[in-house]
């Protein structure tokens, strides 16, 4: 399949590079960039006039609920959902049921997921079995199987000797270790941030400093061990001060922040808006701030969707007994150029967050386009508005805190591997 | 599911769920409802027909004794049929979900649900999910709000203190868990007190609660120097030995009501309590059952404030 993508304002974050061109497409792999090979002949010539080409985007967070939660989502919707969103890689977090803890469950997802040309999957596996904190997985197995690092999910590590040692052993293989960072006991059963809302509502709350400290004891081993980490899901400003600390200091540390932490903050809950029941908990204003400022210099890497796809079952019930997290692969785009119209961000920098920059996290081809890369890319309009709706939504979850909320900004083609996958029939 | 759902277009209340966000008028209508309700205790036929032929269901997914006899009383003086439901002990422990039981229960037509129920923010859930017709009460939601008990509150605050607007009021105990006190700084701020103070170790305390209008001391000493008004919060069991407080003897020694303790306050300071006491452990009997307790007037006055809200909601 020959693609040439024409008039379309073709932007390679990686290269900072942003001017209308052609690009020219064959065999999975961008041949041409303005100028495409003698005697092209594309079998597709598709017109980007007015629209922006842009490497697709390459989610680090994102739930596809199987194994064990077909209920709320199967990976076909997911998957669908994510092309729908310009996602052309994603990787996914092991807390499926069971967890992603032997190499059989992950080969099976990956054959699974490999079934047509659509997005990357690239899971994450368990980092310790079953993910009880307590016994290491056979990570080596794991990689051979397609694990592409090591997560404890949401389940913080209690014990600071096995994260210790997990550290360590991921880092004789060199394997990247993700940790949310969160203290397993302060502020356990909380649901909210410990601050004025928390208060007004009543809710059990999750400190701050419940985050900085498991950062410092991160940093701390990070120190011990060698070991390379990822923190997902970033929440505070004093979280962000200490991994820019620790950035300095030359350590191989890195980091994300969500769609939802990065707009809002714990106001919006409102009077008990279970869509914002997310871990970990929206917090203040001054700490969104942080996070914006954070995403925009580099200490925050990346910008993820942290897809977690919930149905109604799961939300409508009170607060602290609603299940956590919400609908985002189709949000990621729409969401960071917000941020970036927002805080006048220029759109390569921006888009550098949800492209090259996590690609080079999970280090995995993608995130790029530039002459030889992988043919992964998505053409979207950035002025396009659309309304947030259940029925404009693919994915199976349909909540989210930007629910009936206009966005601006919507994928009309995907390209994966050369192959368009995706092609809005309106746009 | 995002706004506050109590008040409906025109201003007036749809349901009662907190005290937060309510004008200063509505709560002063409904003391003053409250007021002419008084007389119908003293009635021999204990009976006015504002409810009549509307079926209120009392929703108890929590135990509680006073609360919901009181909202029966309430109701029943109206001349609504009640229904009383623990649900504690039916269908929820059968698996059916909280918005399944009041979808059942409004197919069988009912006008007002009074809802108590140990998670914060459920009596909104379920304000959000009704159709328009039917009324929500909350008569307690987890940590959140317990409206009518901070309404009966300032029922008995008016009665014996007169008005708002040069009273120092103290409430005393754990904070953190208590929806009444919540909805009580709610109520006092809103109706004009000067001055609201809470008492209490810093673990019983919850964060920034200085944001909702109070000043906040830890030394009871202190707290109650010239207060006009003394609120103790019922200390729970299963917070007493543990990581909040080390025993009940050492929390009672610094936050129980003692009558020295109580002599800090005005001469004439009235105690209060939204029971059930624990004799003890945040109050002694001898302040409890003391000249300066107005302990059972507000069990008293709950029935006419609950009474003014549900004819009000009512449209009555």
């Amino acid at each position: 399949m020959k693609i040439q993508i024409t008039n379309g304002r073709v932007i390679n974050p990686a290269t900072d590079t942003d001017m209308v061109q052609d690009v020219f497409i064959a065999a999975g792999k961008i041949v041409g960039l303005g100028q495409g090979p003698e005697r092209f002949g594309a079998n597709r010539v598709v017109d980007a006039r007015g629209k922006i080409v842009a490497p697709g985007l390459v989610d680090m967070a994102a739930r596809l609920r199987e194994p064990g939660f077909e209920y709320l989502a199967t990976l076909e919707s997911e998957m669908f959902a994510a092309t729908v969103g310009g996602v052309t890689s994603l990787s996914c977090p092991p807390d499926t049921d069971p967890p992603l803890d032997e190499p059989g469950l992950v080969e099976m997802l990956k054959h699974r997921a490999k079934g047509r040309n659509q997005t990357n999957v690239y899971p994450l596996g368990a980092l310790t079995q079953q993910l009880q904190g307590q016994r290491l997985t056979e990570m080596g197995e794991l990689r051979d199987a397609g694990c592409v690092a090591f997560s404890q999910a949401n389940s913080p590590l209690a014990d600071t000797q096995v994260l210790a040692r997990a550290m360590e052993y991921a880092a004789t293989f060199g394997f990247s270790v993700w940790l949310q960072p969160r203290d397993a006991h302060l502020g356990k059963n909380g649901v909210a941030h410990d601050g004025e809302v928390a208060t007004r509502l009543g809710l059990p709350a999750v400190p701050t400093c419940s985050e900085t400290i498991a950062i410092s004891t991160i940093v701390h081993l990070m120190r011990h061990t060698g070991a390379r980490v990822h923190l997902c899901r970033l929440s505070s400003a004093a979280g962000v001060e200490l991994v820019r600390a620790a950035k300095v200091e030359g350590l191989p540390l890195t980091c994300d922040v969500s769609i939802n932490h990065l707009h809002l903050s714990e106001h919006d809950l409102g009077y008990f808006n279970s869509n914002c029941h997310l871990i970990p908990p929206l917090r203040s204003t001054r700490d969104r701030d942080a996070l914006r400022a954070g995403l925009a210099d580099g200490t925050v890497d990346a910008l993820v969707s942290d897809h977690s796809p919930v149905d109604d079952n799961g939300k409508q019930v009170p607060f602290e007994n609603s299940e956590t997290g919400a609908t985002g692969l189709e949000l990621l785009l729409p969401l960071v150029l917000k941020w970036a119209r927002e805080d006048k961000i220029p759109l390569p920098q921006a888009l550098a967050r949800v492209t090259c920059d996590p690609a080079r996290i999970l280090g995995v081809a993608g995130g790029q386009l530039s002459l030889g890369s992988n043919a992964d890319l998505c053409i979207f309009d950035a002025e396009r508005e659309w309304v947030v709706t259940p029925q404009s939504l693919k994915s199976q979850g349909k909540n989210t805190p930007f629910i009936n909320l206009p966005l601006l900004g919507k994928a009309s083609h995907t390209i994966v591997g050369g192959f368009l996958i995706y092609e809005d029939a309106r746009a | 599911m995002n706004g506050n759902p109590q008040l409906n277009s025109d201003g007036k209340l749809q349901h009662l769920l907190t005290i937060e966000g309510l004008p200063k008028p509505i709560l002063f209508h409904i003391l003053d409802t409250a007021k002419s309700f008084e007389h119908v205790a003293q009635q021999e036929i204990k009976k006015v027909p504002h409810l009549q032929g509307k079926s209120v269901f009392n929703l108890f997914f929590e135990p509680s004794t006073r609360t919901r006899t009181t909202f029966e009383i309430a109701a029943k003086r109206l001349s609504a049929d009640v229904i009383n439901l623990n649900v504690s002990d039916s269908s929820q422990s059968k698996g059916e979900t909280l918005l399944d039981t009041v979808d059942n229960l409004s197919a069988m037509q009912a006008d007002m649900f009074v809802v108590r129920h140990a998670e914060s923010g459920a009596a909104h859930l379920i304000a959000n999910h009704v159709s328009s017709g039917i009324h929500v009460i909350n008569a307690g939601d987890g940590r959140h709000a317990h409206p009518t008990q901070a309404l009966l509150d300032m029922y008995t605050i008016r009665n014996f203190k007169g008005r708002f607007e040069n009273l120092k009021v103290a409430i005393v105990g754990d904070v953190l868990h208590s929806r009444v006190a919540r909805s009580q700084i709610h109520a006092l701020t809103t109706l004009g007190v000067p001055e609201v103070r809470v008492i209490g170790p810093k673990t019983l305390m919850p964060r920034d609660v200085e944001k909702l209008g109070v000043r906040v001391f830890h030394d009871m000493m202190l707290g109650l120097k010239d207060v006009d008004v003394v609120i103790m919060l019922r200390l729970q069991n299963e917070r007493m030995n543990g990581a909040l407080l080390p025993s009940r003897d050492e929390y009672f020694k610094y936050y129980g009501l003692t009558p020295d303790k109580l002599a800090r306050a005005k001469p004439d300071a009235i105690v209060m309590h939204p029971g059930p006491m624990n004799r003890g452990v945040e109050i002694d009997s001898e302040v409890a059952d003391g000249a300066q307790s107005v302990i059972l007037s507000q069990v008293t006055f709950g029935i006419a404030v609950r009474m003014a809200v549900m004819s009000i909601l009512s449209g009555k």
